[in-house]
């Protein structure tokens, strides 16, 4: 582990590096007309001759006058640690200070980042539970039954070279208008998108027992049902947990695009609200707390995987 | 009530024509295992629009299928002209961008360790993130034509194709590395005789992972703005019409670009590595 952080460290400060410098060039024409309002001369001197100009010449010919680049109100491109700022703005200092934050009001706020993050989260783990509980009973229907096999199985693997969250949109809507609303339609999608890597894995892994484990169950005459309870189920939790770490970033994709035809909240929604009002640093707050979101559900299913399968001693 | 009950019956028959046929004596010929995924889908299809017309369903919750070919066909021409700026232009011309500078940058990291022992992790972290997200951000910045689609594709594409040819040039053993040592091979020769060959399998997954990927990226990122033309576009505005049967004719588009993109590079895949045991007949 310890060999894996000082050049991780080092790529990430190359990264921020790297950002701080391209948010000169990307913010460079709004800078220059706010130094222009300012009284700084600049060169073009008027605001639809610097349209017309390159960015890096931009930024060359006038050195002087970029000192707001990193401090603009709607950036094209927020710097680090505005989005930073923004961050903790719309979480600590909305739930401490705000009016209708958790210290006043004794619940989330609606307008902070947490609110948003807690229902994109409960759609994403509500569609997880779903499709990871029916594609391990369609795999293990599929183990079972050789026409369930010939017949679901091909569709099962034509249908990941699909676009699914196409179908996010129809989905949403023609649950609204039926009269479904809330956690279940985005639920719907992450169930439907965390779904097929879990049958295709839990296929694989029911079906990983090899021939002389098998044999050993029939000298046991052992029942279907304890083959599967005593061989075939605990043979495939490795293949489990890695369907289940694919399974559950696949689920939050899912409840983000879900969120985006229903504005009802959720970092999807704040994603697309930010779009349409132009405020760059909320879009980029609500992408970290996503990124965020998925690295803590991906750690958890890995912490759950190291503690089980050292539990069953099959750790490496 | 009597077209459910066709439906009901179809099912029936359906399943019982696939169970003989599974078990049955031809159980493990080519016909049979193209034949019953394909009684399957049409019994589901059939049900489908037996019920949709027996129950009486509102069109704008579910078309059946008849009316989603029939709007198919008399659209062509649009639906063309969709997937020719969603999948053509933008996620395509993304799939090649991206895929390249990811395989770029693997042959960069490969040759430090520093780099490769920095941007491993973060790769398999980037991997893992909703990059969709970025979408909103993307076509601010590049309009809502098409190079905004082949950014958010470029971005949704590169960190799994580079976690997979990393992994893949990493593939070869230290015995094959020694051989082509005494033969005092240069790094550029070890690569092209012995290492990118052997990373082919690795590098053709990451290019059928990254097919769905870059069609989803193309699709949702239009959600967030576009011209007047597009599958994302289309799937949106529909639905905005309550013109379900055109949301499913565009989703069958999308459907059939994806599983022809996914065909084509599977193919490739077969010719390029015809060598490796899993595309070897058993």
């Amino acid at each position: 582990m310890t060999r894996f952080i000082p050049p991780l460290v080092g790529v990430l400060l190359a990264l921020f590096a790297l950002w701080y410098i391209a948010v000169v060039p990307m913010n460079v024409q709004d800078t220059l007309t706010r130094a222009e309002r300012a009284g700084v001369t600049v060169t073009p001197p008027s605001a639809v001759e610097r349209r017309d100009t390159g960015a890096l010449a931009l930024v060359f010919g006038n050195t002087h006058a970029l000192g707001e680049s990193w401090s603009l109100d709607r950036p094209r491109l927020p710097a680090p640690h505005q989005v930073v700022a923004e961050l903790y703005k719309s979480t600590v200092d909305e739930e401490l200070n705000g009016r209708r934050g958790l210290a006043r009001s004794g619940s989330l706020s609606t307008r902070g980042l947490l609110h948003h993050a807690l229902i994109t989260l409960n759609a994403t783990a509500l569609g997880f539970l779903i499709g990871t509980g029916l594609g391990i009973l369609l795999a293990v229907g599929i183990v079972h039954s050789r026409v369930m096999e010939m017949s679901v199985m091909p569709w099962a693997i034509v249908s990941q070279t699909i676009p699914i969250v196409a179908l996010a949109p129809m989905i949403i809507v023609v649950l609204y208008s039926v009269g479904v609303q809330g956690l279940l339609p985005k639920a719907v999608i992450s169930a439907y998108l965390s779904f097929f890597p879990v049958v295709v894995g839990m296929v694989k892994g029911l079906r990983s027992p090899d021939s002389m484990q098998m044999d050993l169950m029939t000298t046991y005459s052992a029942s279907t049902r304890d083959r599967l309870m005593k061989l075939r189920l605990p043979a495939s939790t490795p293949y489990l947990f890695a369907s289940l770490k694919i399974a559950i970033a696949a689920s939050l994709v899912g409840a983000i695009v879900g969120e985006l035809p229903v504005q009802k909240g959720g970092l999807g929604a704040r994603m697309l609200a930010g779009s349409y009002y132009g405020q760059t640093a909320q879009i980029w707050a609500a992408l970290i707390m996503a990124a965020a979101l998925a690295a803590v559900l991906v750690w958890a299913i890995g912490a759950a995987e190291r503690a089980t399968l050292k539990r069953m001693g099959m750790a490496q | 009530m009597t077209l459910i009950l066709l439906a009901l019956l179809l099912w029936a028959a359906g399943w019982t024509l696939n169970a003989t046929l599974a078990n049955g004596p031809a159980r493990q010929s080519r016909a049979v295992h193209l034949a019953v995924p394909l009684i399957f889908g049409i019994t589901l299809i059939a049900m489908w629009e037996l019920i949709t017309r027996g129950a009486d369903v509102p069109t704008v919750i579910l078309p059946p299928p008849s009316d989603i070919a029939v709007t198919f066909g008399n659209n062509l021409p649009m639906l063309w002209a969709d997937f020719v700026q969603t999948i053509l232009k933008g996620a395509l011309s993304g799939y090649i961008i991206g895929n390249g500078a990811a395989f770029l940058t693997a042959l960069l990291i490969d040759r430090s360790d520093y780099l490769r022992r920095g941007l491993l992790p973060l790769g398999n972290f980037m991997a893992a993130l909703p990059i969709v997200g970025t979408a909103p951000i993307l076509v601010m910045w590049f309009g809502f034509g098409w190079q905004s689609k082949a950014a958010v594709v470029v971005l949704m594409v590169y960190f799994p194709m580079l976690v997979n040819t990393v992994a893949g040039l990493s593939e070869t053993t230290g015995m094959q590395r020694d051989l082509m040592k005494t033969y005092a091979a240069s790094w550029s020769q070890t690569l092209t005789a012995l290492r990118l060959p052997a990373a082919l399998p690795f590098i053709f997954n990451g290019l059928k992972i990254t097919t769905t990927l870059a069609l989803v990226g193309a699709i949702v990122a239009e959600f967030f703005g576009s011209p007047t033309q597009g599958l994302g576009f289309r799937i949106s505005t529909s639905i905005g019409q309550l013109d379900l049967a055109l949301v499913w004719a565009a989703i069958v588009t999308a459907a059939l670009a994806g599983t022809a993109f996914y065909g084509l590079v599977s193919l490739l895949e077969k010719r390029a590595t015809f060598w490796h045991a899993s595309q070897r007949k058993h």
